[in-house]
């Protein structure tokens, strides 16, 4: 075999481990992800959806569930990202990674092994939602070519992430270091455009919403499914995807090879 | 040669952990690093083993230079830590079937060997539960098999029997001295005299960073003063007439206690015992003390490393 059959074997059989280590618990896995942007949706469509459609549906020009819910899914995949993170970086204490270091494998194996389970647990979560979205109301607008450019996105943007994910988590020294880092992440959304338009913010607000990397990919992914304008984002908001992966591969490849020999 | 080292250094900051220490491991042989806790030993094998690069030194393993050719050295060498390096999580089959794969051997081969080493390590019983639920010394035997899945030619044991009950360290032992008579290298890192005693053909003794002797464990002995008796007295004026009769003992005025020279031998016993019977002083304890590490560190440095012995 060669080389880079070797390194796909190597790769493969790192992935298998981390989704047996998810499988251990699947129910766990998948709530940790999925608890929050669930609460998050039920709440925000029950408490907020009458006011900001009666009040400002000349503004949303769509049904509030429609709006929200491309955030939504964005949100689930920062909480995938927390999960991944987490899960790294108490993998990176396991005596096993000292093996692995120690041996003729791909050195990437390790890393790519937890960004590729962590993406699919994501992208299951990310489907659940859509799902609930679906009861309660969710009526996209897309046709084909447009679902095929939505999923393409989500896609991009979960595998980006959760190389930012991976990187934070090998990065930081401890559990507690990771989750400072991760709590910025969680609280992003909250001043971009998942719940509110831009244009309804204060004027600071709006400032930090409309410079910050999640509202231009959830305006993509919100022109995408259910054909608001703003689509000329697309640009940005796959800039910043690229932007996070290459920032959470090297992060992440840097601090693994820190403290050894190559 | 199998390991050649020559002037291996690292310090962390200030902290000088190995410095300039030179090692030759032949082929097929057990070597073993004995030391305290501190010394550089962990730090040693995980330079051998790629893990961390040294300062300076050069460093051969099986003829592969170990910078310029880390991967040549990765594929002949087998790891097991001073903290078992497998992953709780999984079973012990699927511990050693990562092996297999990460390995790269095809897969009947692999399970082939799997199945002999779960059989040689006395497995059957774990084999399907999660590491997790394992004992100490199980997860320890688990640690070695999964180092022997590629079939290495040279296997680093660092401090294999550390927090082992008596039973698993016999067993841990039976089953290095079974790995050398196969013709492995093997690499030992202990803190126990008598480990490095029953399993190594050389001892390398290692002290805050420096070796301070190396040879066979006869060697080693040689050097060290050997063991001694300690009797017990009911009395002061009974230690005074002991004491007389025995012209190269040491006093314990305090504990009521008399040290005298002896190398644990039934010869040697039965002096000791013919010469109290002569002065017929009444004994109330007796212990028989063997060397120790502390004994090695006492004749080599000629200070005492209790504390960091006993830990």
């Amino acid at each position: 075999m060669t080389t880079i059959t070797y390194s796909m074997t190597d790769t493969a059989a790192m992935l298998r481990r981390v989704l047996t280590h998810m499988l251990r618990n699947p129910f766990v896995t998948l709530l940790t992800i999925l608890g929050t942007p669930i609460i998050l949706l039920l709440l925000m469509y029950n408490l907020f959806g009458g006011a900001v459609e009666s009040g400002g549906t000349a503004r949303l020009s769509t049904a509030y569930i429609d709006y929200i819910t491309p955030g939504i899914i964005l949100i689930t995949a920062i909480y995938g990202t927390g999960t991944a993170a987490l899960r790294v970086n108490s993998d990176m204490a396991q005596g096993i990674i000292a093996r692995f270091r120690s041996m003729s494998i791909s050195r990437a194996s390790v890393l790519q092994g937890h960004v590729f389970g962590s993406a699919i647990a994501t992208l299951i979560s990310i489907s659940v939602i859509i799902g609930l979205a679906f009861l309660m109301g969710f009526q996209p607008t897309a046709n084909l070519l447009e679902w095929i450019a939505a999923l393409a996105l989500i896609f991009l943007y979960v595998m980006a992430i959760m190389w930012l994910a991976v990187g934070i988590g090998v990065a930081s020294k401890s559990l507690e270091a990771a989750n400072s880092v991760l709590y910025l992440l969680y609280i992003l959304p909250f001043f971009s455009s998942a719940f509110v338009p831009t244009a309804l913010m204060t004027p600071v607000v709006a400032l930090i919403a409309e410079n910050q990397p999640f509202t231009p990919i959830i305006d993509t992914l919100r022109a995408l499914l259910i054909g608001t304008p703003s689509g000329d984002r697309a640009g940005i908001a796959v800039a910043w995807c690229i932007g996070f992966m290459v920032v959470g591969y090297l992060l992440a490849r840097t601090a693994y090879n820190r403290n050894s020999n190559r | 040669m199998m390991i050649d080292v020559k002037g291996l250094r690292k310090s962390y900051k200030n902290n000088v952990v190995l410095d300039g220490i030179n090692l030759h491991v032949a082929e097929g042989s057990i070597f073993s690093l004995l030391g305290p806790n501190g010394a550089g030993k962990t730090t040693t094998v995980q330079i051998l083993s790629t893990l961390i690069r040294a300062d300076s030194g050069e460093v051969r393993i099986a003829g592969h230079d170990l910078n310029r050719e880390p991967e040549a050295v990765r594929a002949i060498i087998g790891l097991t830590g001073q903290f078992a390096a497998v992953d709780q999580v999984l079973t012990g089959e699927e511990n050693m079937m990562l092996m297999v794969t990460l390995r790269h051997l095809n897969p009947s081969d692999g399970r082939r060997r799997v199945t002999e080493l779960v059989e040689r390590f006395d497995l059957a019983d774990a084999v399907k539960k999660p590491v997790s639920t394992y004992s100490g010394g199980m997860r320890r035997k688990l640690d070695l098999a999964m180092g022997l899945i590629g079939n290495p030619r040279l296997v680093f044991l660092d401090e294999p029997t550390t927090g082992l009950d008596p039973r698993s360290r016999q067993t841990m032992w039976q089953l290095i001295m079974e790995l050398a008579a196969s013709g492995v290298t093997i690499f030992l890192t202990t803190q126990y005299l008598e480990e490095a005693d029953r399993l190594a053909n050389r001892i390398a003794v290692l002290d805050k960073g420096r070796l301070v002797a190396e040879g066979s464990p006869a060697d080693l002995k040689r050097l060290i003063s050997g063991g001694h008796v300690e009797l017990q007295f009911a009395d002061l004026a009974a230690l005074e007439k002991v004491a007389q009769s025995f012209g190269d003992a040491v006093r314990d005025d305090n504990a009521l206690a008399l040290r005298v020279p002896n190398d644990g031998s039934i010869k040697d016993m039965r002096n000791l015992l013919d010469q109290l019977d002569a002065v017929s002083v009444p004994v109330t304890g007796m212990t028989l003390h063997t060397p120790d590490l502390d004994d090695v560190f006492f004749a080599l440095t000629g200070k005492s490393d209790q504390k960091e012995v006993i830990q």
